[in-house]
């Protein structure tokens, strides 16, 4: 449990950086590195992060930045973890990278570095597209919306990659929304105080990518959970916790509000549902098969 | 140089934490936020909220926004569970 109260009035994510208003990243991030604190080192490959990260001689962190090229971050992350290991030193060594970062252009080295379990929390923000380079389509891009390569919208169904990142049998993985704040903190501090590879994918709603209001970020990020389209769960020692949602919402209400997803028609919002549904389904046999695993250690 | 000490901040360049790393940002403001004192309840959700780090939070006190880097966003407001933060057009309070 993380209360209002016991968070610090420490900021490392200094006011006045080059986010868009509303940004769900910016959230997202503030909070991570308050639960974190300044016994952190971050390494990022280009990204909005990098871009809003600043300019020499200014940085908009308040904690150590390497700032690693396209694809590379999870195998610089690996050398710290292990100089700090022969120092030793226990710092929280964090790769923050985005969608594309993790799911596309990075993706064999975060497989590499979790199949080895380097000692390293992984945090993928998810705004569901290329963002800074003037939103262009990635792998985690939801089916049906509108990007800059995909005019028409996408006809491919997003890439499930807290999934993918749960079959390398990593110390912990979970998923958490900018709409869950308490939730998405208390999943920080768990990850933080486990060691081995840790991964936390979090679904941050992006105002100009998504062609929604700007104030809207968080709520987005409940809307989306509260459908059903970003389930909340954790995998730990293979056991996956599903967080149920009483009374679902037709996934319609999270649509309407974006521009990306306009015109879609009523057959595919039929396709969404139902898959969205199935996909839900297959989360809770996951988890009512992974409650009996208990994996050697 | 065996035995010699390097200083290797000496020879890199690297940046530090600074704020308004990309200028005053509440220029980029259209709509201001402004609390409604009677209506807030001082429970900090706006403080939480907000994605720049811009309100401060004062123990017992009802926030203060620094609207020096305030992007107007409106993420406050739309936060409040007292709906204590009223979002006004700018241009008013400049010409005031
Ligand atoms: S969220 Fe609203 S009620 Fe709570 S402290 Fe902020 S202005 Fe006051
Ligand atoms: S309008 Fe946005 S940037 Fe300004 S105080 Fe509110 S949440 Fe923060």
């Amino acid at each position: 449990m993380v209360t209002i109260n016991e968070l610090t009035d420490d900021e490392f994510l200094l006011k006045g950086n080059s986010s868009c208003a509303g940004c769900g990243a910016t959230m997202a991030i503030r909070w991570v590195l308050k639960i974190l604190g300044k016994n952190t080192v971050l390494v990022m490959p280009a990204g909005c992060v990098s871009v809003f990260q600043g300019m020499f001689p200014a940085s908009a962190f308040g904690v150590p930045v390497i700032d690693s090229s396209f694809g590379a971050q999870s195998s610089i992350s690996a050398g710290l973890a292990a100089a700090y290991k022969v120092k030793g030193k226990k710092i929280n060594i964090v790769t923050l990278a985005g969608d594309g970062g993790t799911g596309d252009i990075g993706l064999h080295a975060v497989s590499a570095a979790a199949e080895r379990g380097d000692d390293v929390l992984y945090i993928c923000y998810d705004n569901e597209a290329y963002m800074n380079t003037g939103v262009q389509r990635s792998s985690l891009t939801p089916y049906g919306a509108k990007t800059g390569t995909n005019p028409e919208g996408k006809m491919e169904w997003k890439k499930n990659l807290p999934l993918i990142m749960a079959a390398h049998n990593i110390t912990y993985v979970a998923t958490a929304s900018v709409g869950f704040p308490f939730d998405l903190m208390r999943k920080v501090k768990k990850a933080a105080s486990l060691s081995g590879f840790r991964y936390i994918h979090i679904l941050t709603p992006c105002p100009p990518g998504w062609g929604t209001a700007e104030n809207l970020a968080a709520e987005l990020g409940r809307l989306a959970v509260r459908c059903g389209i970003f389930p909340l769960f954790e995998v730990e020692k293979g056991k996956l916790t599903l967080h149920k949602v009483s009374s679902r919402l037709p996934v319609s209400k999270y649509f309407e509000v974006q521009r990306r997803f306009e015109g879609l028609t009523e057959e595919q919002l039929k396709y969404i549902q139902s898959r969205v549904d199935e996909e839900l389904a297959y989360l809770e046999q996951l988890e009512k098969i992974t409650s009996k695993v208990s994996k050697a250690e | 140089m065996a035995g010699q000490k390097t200083k290797i901040f000496d020879y890199t360049a690297y940046s530090l934490p600074t704020e308004g790393s990309a200028g005053f940002t509440g220029s980029w403001r259209s709509k201001r936020p402004v609390i409604v004192d009677a209506k807030c309840t001082k429970c900090n959700l706006c403080w939480l909220y907000c994605p720049e780090g811009t309100i401060i939070r004062v123990k017992g006190k009802i926030p203060i926004i620094d609207l020096t880097y305030c992007k107007g966003c409106g993420v406050c407001a739309n936060e409040c569970p007292s709906k204590a933060i009223n979002m006004e057009d700018e241009s008013k309070w400049l010409s005031k």
